[in-house]
């Protein structure tokens, strides 16, 4: 009662074409994250679910139905703004529950829903006051009851966090998660940053100039990322990629270790290398070693590896865990 | 106090993308086919309106300038060509009040911005109770024009019982008669006077858009306050003052009012600018043919002040 | 500010403002004065600055002169006819530039503001033609046209601004709440432009108010606003100087008013967007 599938979706404005034939299952009750850098169309592709804007071609179908002709009004979803987009010259409550007025809702009914909403995200005492008077994370909940109190057949998210300072961006995205889990709605959420899709998704979207390169949950594009970019986006601190000699010998033109997967010695057998910058942060250690034949690489240990910049270190990766990529940059499984 | 701050953004601003950058019809075209099309309904009625009140005018404008037609003489409507033209444009009348036009706006230019820049600098800075000084400096352009030619040519001008008289000769000075002996500079100095707030408050706008920051950096590179006028506030202000310059000479050339209630034109030609020459073929002299030349003439120099104004306001305009 | 200002730069700053402000607002304080003397006195000289004879028979005389009420009436029936009329026409241009832009929008907009340009002189000829033979000529429904007309474009831009402040997304949010076109517009967005609606009609009343170029032309006794009746006072027997001020400030008065309210209004509507 919530599934949503993309058959062959395209946009473009112009001659630009910002997504290109995306097709997508989201099965009813996932969370599903849209993730990628600037400009790589997951805004878009939401405000295409949404209705916001037409699409170029293609279908998208909500349990079964193509609303690419329904106007957003009409589609049964809700949408939680990056900038909240609240009412401002209507109260908190009257801002939750405006979906439900323009519903035909009876007023007491509105009036208990609301009370509902609220009383989950902690707003009881805020319900009359107007959205300026509100902090950044006091609106955003209002943005979200508003969105759930209607019960829709899915949440759409926007880059909702990106504009709460850091310790409120960990706490929101416990809450959320948390009540995405108790509703079971379907949730298609859009952002940047990696390890909010990590931690919140059933499964992920990863996209790339307008192209879905992997659908999968977090596990397995981490474990099994599909090309170099998937590989590369996922996973902090980034994966190493490593191209010449070396990737040859492995039977590959591009391979890619990541950091938590090289173990750095301070000799023995590996790839030699010198620490430029070394990270000390008591529980882990980040080294970002140069070499001639690595180039730059980063390592990480955890607990205490004391060494210096300018230290000479060789570097032992788990020979498990050096993934293989040929030339178009695909991952080659063994 | 700055103006509503939502007016002060940098001359310069970009608008801001969406966070991400993401490409969205933020590139200027409405996001669904239906919007667009309600779009260019509820559009029409302006434009269309907008549409006749231009062409119709302009069209009858340039057919009469062909024609001879004389108002007293209603029969008289015959096609002549560009008699007219040559007629207004030889006519030593014509020359005079282009003369007059230029000079009235050049001086009006040159009054208003250059006091406009002090005066707004000097409103830039913490004054207290700048709320009524502001007051003060705006009100002239809200007073209508009838009224301050009126109150400046008999209260303060009169060389008899005005103020100015009265100063003079408790100087020691003959007092002049401004509008017998330097009409045009008495016209002129009425018209700067109710420009002058305009030029004002624009430059003053202007200024507070301008961070404190690149001043306080050009202070740490060692500027003194001559040298920040100069190399930083100047600048920021080029764009305004040109807006400034481009819009004043627009509604410039058309100054009649003030014209009409004190000089009516006189002492003969001495204050008769374009637009009063125009009016005075046309209304007073009844001959339709030539009041319709010289109308197109003055459209054509307005056109070319026009090309520039709308250039630069295109610059800035997102839509 | 970071930088510590000085008493003495904060002092000497103040001073001159005011001296600047007083010398240029002396003309309007000067009529103001006169009008509350006595014709006599208004008259004579030295002049009196202070410490005359006040008096409010100037005021009483024009209030009682039926014609000052007539022509004020006019002014109001004028200014505020046109403006409210081109506001009507205006809202659904503006909102259509606003939010459903096109590839034409952008120079349909700049020509619209474009006919702001045009020199009212260079069509004086037609429209007063056209005004004799359709009996247009001092009528006030003739008035409002051609001032509703005039002021257009600025009320359409203006609008356009308020308009493009309203963030998208809110209204976006209100589609995603379930309501059309209709509703999006009733619900959300007029609240949210009501100000820029005051805000547009309190400046372009006042541009009305005070427009010369066609009252003066296309009127001479019966729709007749204010700016002609002043101008009245210009023939050699208005050498009623106390009366000329008084009918003034009167004339003049509620305008000022609101024109100090709309600084803001005038730096947005008359310089189309170039200064911010």
């Amino acid at each position: 009662m919530g599934s949503i599938t993309l058959q062959g979706v395209r946009k473009s404005f112009g001659p630009v074409n910002v997504i290109s034939g995306a097709d997508l299952e989201i099965t009813n009750g996932s969370f599903v994250v849209f993730v990628g850098p600037s400009g790589c169309g997951k805004t878009t592709l939401l405000r295409l679910i949404a209705g916001l804007e037409d699409v170029t071609d293609g279908r998208i179908l909500i349990d079964g139905v193509n609303v690419v002709n329904v106007p957003p009004a009409k589609r049964g979803l809700s949408m939680v703004f990056q900038s909240y987009a609240l009412y401002p010259h209507m109260s908190v409550r009257s801002n939750i529950g405006f979906g439900l007025k323009m519903a035909g809702m009876q007023r007491s009914e509105i009036a208990r829903k609301v009370e509902a909403a609220a009383a989950t995200l902690n707003l009881s005492p805020y319900l009359d006051r107007r959205p300026r008077e509100l902090s950044g994370g006091q609106r955003q909940r209002v943005a979200i009851g508003r969105a759930i109190v209607r019960e829709p057949k899915a949440f759409l998210f926007d880059e909702p966090l990106s504009n709460l300072d850091a310790a409120l961006r960990v706490n929101m995205r416990v809450e959320i998660a948390r009540l995405q889990r108790d509703l079971a709605t379907t949730t298609v959420y859009v952002t940047h940053d990696q390890v909010e899709a990590m931690t919140m998704a059933d499964k992920i979207v990863v996209l790339n100039a307008g192209n879905i390169e992997q659908y999968g949950s977090p596990l397995e594009l981490y474990e099994r990322p599909a090309n170099l970019f998937v590989a590369g986006f996922i996973g902090s601190p980034r994966m190493n990629f490593i191209k010449g000699r070396i990737a040859a010998e492995n039977g590959a033109a591009t391979i890619g270790v990541r950091p938590e997967h090289i173990a750095p010695v301070r000799d023995g057998s590996g790839w030699s290398g010198t620490v430029s910058v070394a990270e000390h942060l008591g529980s882990d250690t980040f080294l970002y070693i140069d070499g001639e034949e690595i180039g730059s690489v980063t390592a990480r240990t955890t607990g205490e590896f004391g060494v210096n910049p300018g230290d000479r270190v060789k570097l032992r990766p788990d020979p498990a865990r050096i993934y293989r990529f040929d030339e178009q940059g695909k991952a080659i499984h063994a | 106090m700055p103006l509503d701050r939502g007016l002060t953004l940098s001359l310069f601003a970009r608008r801001p993308g969406g966070a991400s950058g993401e490409q969205r019809s933020g590139s200027g075209v409405a996001a669904t086919q239906r919007t667009r099309t309600l779009g260019r309904l509820l559009a029409a009625p302006s434009i269309i309106l907008l549409f006749i009140w231009m062409i119709v005018p302009l069209a009858m404008t340039v057919y009469f300038s062909l024609s001879a037609y004389n108002l007293l003489n209603p029969g008289s409507l015959s096609f002549v060509g560009f008699q007219n033209f040559e007629y207004f444009l030889t006519d030593p009348a014509f020359l005079a009040s282009l003369l007059n036009t230029l000079v009235l706006v050049g001086a009006v230019l040159v009054i208003t911005v250059v006091l406009g820049v002090l005066i707004a600098l000097l409103l830039d800075q913490a004054v207290i109770g700048l709320g009524i000084v502001r007051l003060m400096v705006i009100a002239p352009f809200f007073v209508m024009p009838t009224v301050s030619a009126l109150v400046w040519k008999n209260l303060l001008m009169h060389p008899v019982s005005g103020l100015f008289a009265w100063i003079a000769s408790s100087l020691g000075f003959t007092p002049i008669d401004w509008f017998a002996q330097v009409p045009l500079l008495s016209i002129i100095l009425i018209v700067a006077w109710q420009w002058l707030p305009f030029a004002t408050l624009i430059l003053l706008t202007a200024l507070q858009s301008l961070d404190d920051d690149q001043k306080e950096a050009a202070g740490m590179d060692g500027a003194g306050p001559f040298s920040t006028f100069i190399y930083i506030t100047l600048p920021h202000l080029a764009r305004p003052i040109t807006v400034v310059i481009l819009i004043e000479t627009i509604f410039l050339l058309t100054v009649f009012a003030e014209i009409f209630v004190t000089t009516g034109g006189g002492p003969g030609l001495q204050t008769t600018n374009i637009a009063f020459l125009i009016y005075s073929q046309a209304l007073i002299q009844f001959d339709v043919g030539a009041a319709s030349a010289g109308g197109l003439v003055a459209v054509v120099l307005a056109n070319i002040v026009a090309f520039f104004l709308v250039r630069i306001v295109g610059r800035t305009l997102e839509v | 500010m970071a930088r510590r200002i000085s008493v003495r730069s904060k002092v000497l700053a103040t001073v001159g403002a005011w001296l600047v402000g007083f010398v240029i607002f002396f003309p309007i304080l000067w009529m103001v004065l006169t009008s509350f003397k006595t014709e006599l006195a208004a008259f004579s000289t030295p002049p009196s600055f202070l410490f005359f004879e006040w008096t409010s028979e100037n005021y009483t005389a024009v209030e009682a002169r039926s014609d000052y009420v007539h022509h004020a009436l006019n002014s109001i029936i004028i200014a505020g006819g046109s403006t409210l009329i081109a506001i009507l026409i205006a809202i659904p241009a503006a909102w259509a530039m606003a939010f459903a832009p096109t590839e034409r929008t952008r120079s349909t907009l700049l020509w619209m503001l474009s006919t702001k340009m045009m020199p009212p002189v260079g069509v004086l000829v037609p429209i007063y033609l056209l005004f004799r033979d359709f009996n247009l000529l001092d009528t006030r429904s003739g008035l409002i046209m051609v001032l509703c007309l005039g002021n257009l474009p600025i009320v359409v831009w203006m609008l356009f601004t308020y308009f493009k402040e309203v963030p998208k997304d809110i209204l976006e949010a209100a589609r995603m709440d379930g309501a059309t076109i209709g509703r999006e517009l009733l619900f959300v967005l007029t609240p949210m432009v009501i100000p820029g609606l005051a805000s547009t009609f309190l400046l372009n009343v006042i541009l009305a108010w005070n427009e010369s170029f066609w009252t003066l032309n296309l009127s001479t006794l019966k729709a007749a606003p204010l700016t002609v009746f002043i101008a009245s006072y210009s023939s050699p027997e208005g050498l009623f100087w106390a009366r000329l001020s008084a009918a003034s400030t009167l004339a003049i008065a509620p305008i000022l008013v609101l024109g100090w309210f709309s600084q803001r209004q005038l730096v947005r509507g008359l310089t189309f967007g170039a200064v911010k």
